[in-house]
């Protein structure tokens, strides 16, 4: 690479004016609304002098609480980006008809759908259930923060620096035009020589180590940091599915990432693992990247059950159907999610067998799933349900989740799947299953948690608005999609011939139009809420009754969460406490070991994102630059000895004397 | 399958399929037996779950509304939360219908594997004893699709045509990445990959012009990989080879690696005849000159491997770098239309005389330094 003389060359590597892409009018004005956008962020934060809060209470803080709403703010603004790219496409399918190109050209239109599924899962879903793990867990299981306060800190802004990178591609160069999965030998060196590729495989690298740390943190937090008395079999419901989860990340993101470095080592060195020639084989990355991927679904849907599971006993005001039942049926998907990840490809020439093996696996997880479904509704059975906007979302989910499920079976029978594979049909059924399981759970999570992050509610009236629009616009988005694909439309197809399939994906582009307004609706409740928090404040800390630890504390919680670590008898345990007549302690409080912020999380992630963008514009003197600096500030920061802190108990008295007023006002 | 079942459903459907009667569902009614039968199973899985669905999502709907708060009269239990007896239905119940469901998969992904010769036209008629396959070897190019008639020397691009009621054989590949083969109307898809065959066995029961179409993405010019397959009577269908025949030119190497360039929207080509090997050589990846066919170098591994020599066949073997080279890579013209044996000892490439390419050793000899325990 360094043959060149030129010296530009070895400045720029690859990067040109050209790798600019003024040619896209729609990039430049994203770019130019972008820019308008920062600036005034920018300017508004250093008139008010926010700057230092910022870096100190936030991009430093290694507090659980706030690392998990900061990972639900990128994931929201996330979703601002993948959504975009939804609704493009789905306005590109609208009218590409009938010798109508459309809007986009293929470069640009391979470019959206690949970041489109990127982001959504890696970048949107992953960050938000990260989110609610990361505030949640401790908080239910009676902790005052994670077991590794300092590298949750650093899982956060890596994750971040992932999400930079691939947004650096809308603007710089391009993304990559392979389909989310990257498969080669398309995503090879020889037939995508260009650096689309290489974004994506170097934003999910630096994003997977965030994860895959993230996933150790939690598993040590479950395990090692419960309060007392919470055995296993007590702990809440949403824990026991983050557990899970977090196994399944850690047991499969190495997975992931082995196999990115097989492709990367394929594109920049020359092996040949999944090349056409010299041996290599595409299928083994198909079967590689599928072994990582289906355990990522259950990652994303497992804690999405449990927190319709919380939500569902709340608002029922009932424990639980079948709580050991529940349990397993976690575990017994977090296994099985190993084990059917041939279902992605039976129509890659598999003999009878296994694809009939693979197939009945698949279908063998709707059990435990089945059954989950039946403790939920057995638990509204005999309750009183009340209808605030998280079980809106969580009635919503369980009749959406059921049609999604039952076209995700159908999916698993081999025969069907020849002609189902690749349609708009597989389209309508993942979606089904992501947007109407894991982000109606998500935004049910998000209005039923929020007054214990922010110690008030979310307006009721904008909760119903947005829920109905996200739910109608559902169904109109992609019903039609169902009925395109048994008309044997495929997916990634940017323009059409048939003209009858026209009034479908129009309705299709109507239903995103409606989820729009559904997004706009949860901001503008968001801003509402904000607007009016002193009417929406809930000063108990538990405005839902709930029934886990997180609602026996204040809202938001103090930095230490629990003055004293509650003892655990029974699960549901903080209803179980109220039960029998528990009396807060008002006296005897200690000083509180604390870890401190450090700022080297975020250091490191801003030179991994200048260590990701060297490798991929082959500027390898930055890339040496920042690996050496990665390696320096790394060793530097194990010489931090100053890393923990004391919370005067006077601190202690004074902030839980001022609970104990405002408790005090309720009666 | 289940034909009272079937006619049960066709009825219960009936207000849904009439809504949609304004557009062609191909899938669910297409006009091969293969695809029909894979329909039929989309059918009875999706009833075997709505035994269990439609209840759930009712209970669902019930229980929501009649236990909702404002009601009072319902009956209120907060302690209730365990029933041996409910559990083991909630459990039992799902597991019911998978069983069902799993030894229908079982059953029907073995009678309806791509891989095996069909023994049925349709539902009514096994295949005559007679009948002889008819085989159509297919290749995945950027972005169209190139189909080999061995039987009739005969080749097409981006058309194909089946006599109706005769078995068809696919042997599928391609020639850069991968594809998946798909006629909805005919039979489920496919995945054509490059440097591998897969096979598809299929019948068309009807005449009439049907869609195909690349299933699985592989590049820019995707969206227009689509081409039009046609079943017709079996005099029809000696019409179109004799149209084939009359209007094609040649399919030699030179003209397939001039095909096999990538573009866009290629409209239908007929070649009236077509090189016998070429096939072969697509799908050994040595169809460019002085390449090395795969199936060569395996079989020379299979024979032990040719050790530290092997690495002079390096450069033969190389096959994805083409289309960087591509201005001396293709420059080929004297090429004679030699086939390559699939199986030859012969390493025919090794006689163009490319100055690089003129190692002194020939591939026959390969087999002899291999360890003795290895040929055995």
């Amino acid at each position: 690479m360094f043959s060149n003389p030129d010296i530009l060359k070895f400045i720029f590597g690859r990067l040109s004016f050209e790798s600019l892409p003024f040619h896209e009018p729609i990039l430049i004005v994203t770019f130019a609304a972008v820019c308008l956008g920062g600036i005034g962020v920018v300017g508004l934060m250093t008139y008010f002098k926010l700057w230092g809060p910022f870096w100190r209470d936030w991009v430093c803080s290694v507090d659980h609480k706030k690392i998990g709403i900061m990972y639900i703010v990128l994931a929201i603004i996330m979703l601002f980006r993948g959504f975009a790219d939804a609704i493009m496409m789905r306005v590109q399918q609208a009218i590409a008809f009938n010798g109508n190109e459309g809007y986009l050209n293929s470069h640009h239109y391979d470019q959206i759908f690949t970041a489109h599924g990127v982001i959504m899962i890696f970048f949107v879903a992953m960050p938000f259930v990260t989110g609610f793990m990361n505030y949640i867990v401790p908080l239910q299981i009676g902790a005052r923060d994670v077991s590794f306060p300092f590298l949750n800190n650093f899982s956060f802004w890596m994750t971040t620096a992932g999400a930079i990178i691939i947004m650096i591609s809308l603007f710089i160069g391009e993304f990559a035009r392979t389909g989310w999965l990257a498969y080669p030998p398309l995503s090879g060196a020889d037939y995508s020589p260009g650096v689309g590729v290489d974004y994506y495989i170097w934003g999910l690298q630096v994003a997977g180590v965030g994860t895959t740390l993230s996933g150790i943190n939690l598993i040590a937090t479950i395990v090692k940091m419960r309060a007392p008395g919470m055995s296993f079999m007590k702990m809440p419901i949403f824990t026991w599915t983050a557990l899970c989860t977090n196994i399944l990340i850690v047991a499969s993101f190495p997975i992931l990432t082995a196999t990115l470095v097989l492709l990367s080592l394929d594109r920049y060195v020359g092996t040949n693992f999944f090349t056409n020639d010299l041996g290599g084989n595409p299928m083994m990355y198909v079967n590689l990247i599928w072994i990582w991927g289906h355990p990522e679904v259950y990652i994303l849907i497992l804690p999405v059950f449990g927190i319709f599971s919380e939500i569902v006993a709340t608002f029922s005001g009932k424990r639980l159907f079948g709580y050991a039942s529940m349990v397993y049926a976690t575990c017994v998907i977090m296994i099985l999610s190993y084990l059917v990840w041939l279902h992605h490809f039976f129509t890659m020439g598999s003999g009878a067998s296994v694809n009939a093996f693979f197939g009945i696996t698949t279908m063998i997880i709707s059990i435990p799933t089945g059954a989950k479904m039946f403790n939920w509704l057995f638990t509204m059975y005999r309750g009183r349900i009340r209808y605030d906007v998280p079980m809106l979302w969580t009635v919503g989910f369980m009749v959406t989740f059921a049609i999604g499920g039952m076209t995700g079976v159908m999916l698993a029978v081999p025969p069907a799947d020849f002609v189902l594979h690749n349609s708009l049909f597989l389209i309508a059924h993942f979606h089904n299953v992501i947007i109407g399981g894991v982000l109606f759970g998500l935004l049910a999570g998000v209005n039923y948690w929020f007054p214990k992050a922010f110690g008030f509610k979310l307006n009721q009236f904008w909760g119903k608005v947005s829920f109905w629009f996200w739910f109608v616009g559902f169904y109109f988005a992609f019903m039609p999609l169902y009925v395109l694909g048994l008309m044997g439309v495929t997916r990634r197809v940017s323009q059409f011939e048939d003209p009858s399939l026209q009034i479908w994906f129009i309705i299709a582009a109507c239903g995103a139009g409606m989820i729009a307004i559904g997004i706009a609706s949860f901001i503008i409740q968001i801003g509402v809420s904000v607007w009016k928090r002193d009417e929406l404040r809930d000063e108990t800390g538990d405005p839902w009754h709930g029934r886990t630890l997180e609602w026996s504390t204040s809202s938001p919680p103090p930095d230490y969460n629990f003055a004293f670590t509650p003892v655990v008898h029974d699960h549901d345990s903080w209803y179980d406490m109220k039960n029998r007549g528990y009396a807060r302690p008002l006296q005897g409080f200690k000083p509180i070991h604390m870890p401190k912020n450090t700022g080297t999380g975020a250091i490191l992630s801003g030179i991994s994102v200048a260590l990701a963008f060297g490798l991929i514009w082959y500027m390898w003197w930055l890339a040496a630059l920042s690996f050496i600096a990665i390696i320096v500030v790394s060793i530097v920061h194990t010489f931090n000895y100053n890393r923990d802190y004391y919370i005067p108990a006077d601190d202690v008295v004074a902030e839980e004397n001022k609970r104990t007023e405002l408790l005090a006002r309720q009666v | 399958m289940f034909p009272m079942l079937k006619r049960l459903i066709q009825i219960a459907l009936l207000p849904l399929l009439a809504t949609l009667s304004g557009c062609n569902l191909v899938v669910m009614s297409p006009s091969g037996d293969i695809a029909r039968q894979q329909a039929d199973l989309i059918i009875v899985s999706t009833v075997l779950m709505l035994l269990i669905i439609v209840p759930v999502v009712f209970l669902t709907l019930y229980f929501a509304w009649h236990y909702r708060h404002a009601n009072t009269t319902a009956k209120y239990d907060p302690e209730w939360h365990h029933s041996t007896r409910l559990e083991v239905v909630i459990w039992a119940a799902p597991l019911a219908i998978i069983v069902a469901l799993g030894a229908i998969t079982w059953i029907s992904t073995h009678r309806l594997d791509p891989y095996r010769p069909l023994d049925r036209l349709d539902a009514e008629r096994p295949v005559p004893a007679e009948t002889r396959p008819l085989t159509v070897q297919v290749v995945a190019l950027d972005w169209k699709w190139l189909f080999f008639y061995p039987e009739y020397g005969i080749a097409t691009v981006n058309e194909m045509a089946a006599p109706v009621d005769r078995p068809i054989t696919f042997e599928i590949t391609s020639s850069s990445v991968m594809n998946s083969f798909y006629i909805p109307a005919l039979a489920g898809q496919i995945y054509a990959m490059p440097g591998m065959q897969t096979k598809l066995h299929a019948v068309i029961n009807k005449e009439g012009e049907f869609e195909g179409l690349s299933a699985n993405y592989s590049g820019a010019g995707f969206s227009h990989m689509r081409f039009k397959f046609h079943g017709y009577t079996a005099e029809g269908f000696d019409g179109w080879i004799a149209k084939v025949k009359q209007q094609g030119t040649a399919l030699n190497r030179d003209a397939y690696l001039k095909l096999e360039k990538p573009s866009e929207r290629e409209p239908i080509r007929y070649f009236a005849a077509a090189d016998k090997d070429l096939y072969s050589a697509i799908l050994n990846m040595c169809a460019e000159p002085g390449k090395m066919c795969m199936n060569e170098m395996m079989h020379i591994d299979m024979m032990g491997g040719a050790g530290t020599e092997s690495h002079e066949n390096r450069a033969k073997l190389q096959y994805d770098n083409r289309r960087i080279g591509d201005a001396e890579g293709t420059n080929a013209a004297t090429f004679p239309a030699t086939g390559t044996p699939a199986k030859s000892d012969e390493q025919p490439h090794n006689e163009q005389g490319h100055g690089n390419h003129s190692m002194p050793d020939t591939n026959n000899g390969d087999a002899d330094p291999a360890p003795a325990q290895i040929n055995n």
